[in-house]
């Protein structure tokens, strides 16, 4: 099967697509001239200054410096994922940023070490970086919700919570509810995709292989083992998060430290 | 069997303003004590701060004279059982909000008796078919006499009683003191009850000791009544 390499005409022309959203901006005045200008010029310099970043390290192809890729796209995903909550308390960064990092690597490494173990070093980029970056996009959301959810019912249960405890519960039988609700809404969404993947939606990653040449038998099974890899990380990173904010806001005495919890300045 | 809390503190974790401020206190078996004082002045703080609820800045609360903490905390609530002002309740049958607490490691070995739970609420003047109501149906004087009827089944040595019969109409605020007394007399003089109350003459009728309640501050001298 042949490939067709775009040029950059080849790419302005689709880019020119944007005046589309332009013209219906200006139409209907929702004054979004500028973030649509700012969005544009984000996805054309960010995915070219990783393009020519991923072409220096596949090159260069040196473990260390994979795994400085590897790193700085677990800490932008780690902080993603506490970024988007509206409500705050001690050591939430550090939680969620732990969460992605272990349950990420660990899955990867899985794949990069058991299922793929035919590919020589575990390190090549060609392998590792597009893998966890899958890994990564998807966890971020089960882990993101979970963090919310946690948060946003905790503070809104307060009472019951507190009247379980004054009752005698412990601090785990008293959070339970709430802790269970957190992680089955992390999980939710890659159970949803994984119901109707292929029927509504054809992955990215299996786009792509398609459209490089791969026979789609061989993208579908590559396409099936990362779902799994999704899944998995998914639900680690999820009940990783929920469990150790859930050890931040009760203290060993029991007590729920309602008081952490704070809103998000605006 | 005795309580003592020695040196409560308690600041706003984030203005820092006091709320409770060295309030050293004793409940011994058989006392029947009234809080008083005004509004913010630290009532529910208190009770708060008694049965463990709030992380203290200093201070101890002492059981039969040990301090208590950590993995004890559950147990030490469950012998001394604060009553919320509003009791929130889950969206449930009251029958299996009742049960609930049966559940937990805490009660292992008690167990759940209708029977007792239709003698109090005959008391009340409530059919046994108040069991199955949907707590999400019940109105705010219904909610605190599920949540005095959950904390009494579990036969804890002292109650923190905070405005229990704030939501009731005259008749039933009466018939939860009955209850209250009741409760107290099963099981004399193992049992304790400090009740916070805006009403001078409930506070005169459920209790033999007053409190009162300033600034954060427990007045040191009794009310004289």
């Amino acid at each position: 099967m042949s490939y067709y390499a775009l040029s950059y005409i080849d790419v302005a022309l689709a880019a020119g697509l944007i005046l589309i959203n332009g013209a219906i901006s200006i139409a209907l005045r929702l004054k979004m001239e500028r973030t649509l200008l700012l969005a544009s010029v984000r996805t054309t310099v960010q995915l070219l200054l990783v393009g020519f970043v991923l072409n220096w390290i596949f090159a260069v192809d040196r473990w260390y410096l994979v795994l400085a890729m590897l790193s700085v796209m677990t800490l932008v995903a780690g902080y993603t994922a506490a970024a988007r909550n509206d409500r705050r308390f001690p050591g939430m960064w550090l939680n969620t940023i732990v969460s992605m990092w272990v349950s990420s690597w660990l899955i990867t490494a899985f794949a990069l070490f058991v299922v793929l173990h035919g590919i020589g070093n575990w390190y090549q980029p060609q392998y590792a970086i597009p893998l966890l970056g899958m890994v990564l996009g998807n966890t971020l959301n089960g882990i993101s919700v979970g963090l919310a959810t946690l948060s946003s019912e905790l503070a809104l249960r307060r009472g019951e919570i507190d009247s379980a405890l004054a009752l005698g519960a412990s601090r785990y039988e008293a959070a339970l509810p709430t802790i269970r609700q957190s992680i089955r809404l992390g999980m939710m969404p890659i159970i949803n995709s994984m119901m109707v993947v292929g029927l509504v939606s054809l992955p990215g990653m299996m786009t792509g292989q398609l459209l490089a040449g791969t026979p789609p038998v061989e993208a579908v099974k590559y396409q099936i083992m990362i779902m799994f890899l999704i899944a998995s990380a998914t639900a680690l990173g999820t009940v990783a998060v929920v469990s150790l904010s859930f050890l931040r806001l009760f203290n060993r005495d029991h007590q729920f430290q309602f008081g952490l919890l704070t809103k998000k300045r605006p | 069997m005795i309580l003592k809390a020695e040196n409560l503190c308690r600041c706003n974790m984030v203005t820092r303003e006091p709320l409770l401020v060295e309030v050293s206190m004793h409940i011994a078996g058989g006392e029947r004590i009234a809080l008083s004082g005004p509004s913010g002045s630290g009532k529910t703080l208190l009770l708060r701060a008694l049965a463990l609820l709030d992380p203290l800045s200093a201070g101890n609360v002492f059981w039969n004279g040990s301090p208590v903490q950590g993995g004890c905390v559950p147990a030490y609530r469950a012998q001394v059982a604060y009553l919320q002002q509003q009791p929130v309740l889950q969206d449930e049958s009251v029958e299996s909000l009742l049960r609930q607490p049966f559940a937990w490691k805490t009660h292992a070995g008690k167990h759940f008796s209708k029977e007792r739970l239709e003698k109090w609420l005959a008391l009340l003047g409530r059919r046994s078919s108040f069991l199955e109501k949907r707590s999400a149906d019940l109105s705010g004087g219904e909610k605190q006499i599920v949540a005095l009827l959950r904390i009494i089944q579990l036969d804890p040595h002292i109650l923190l009683l905070d405005e229990p019969t704030a939501a009731l109409d005259a008749d039933s605020a009466t018939a939860v003191e009955t209850l209250v007394a009741d409760w107290l007399a099963e099981s004399q003089p193992q049992r304790a009850t400090l009740w916070v109350s805006h009403n001078a003459q409930q506070a005169q009728r459920v209790a033999d000791r007053q409190l009162r309640i300033q600034g954060g501050r427990l007045l040191r001298e009794e009310v004289s009544v």
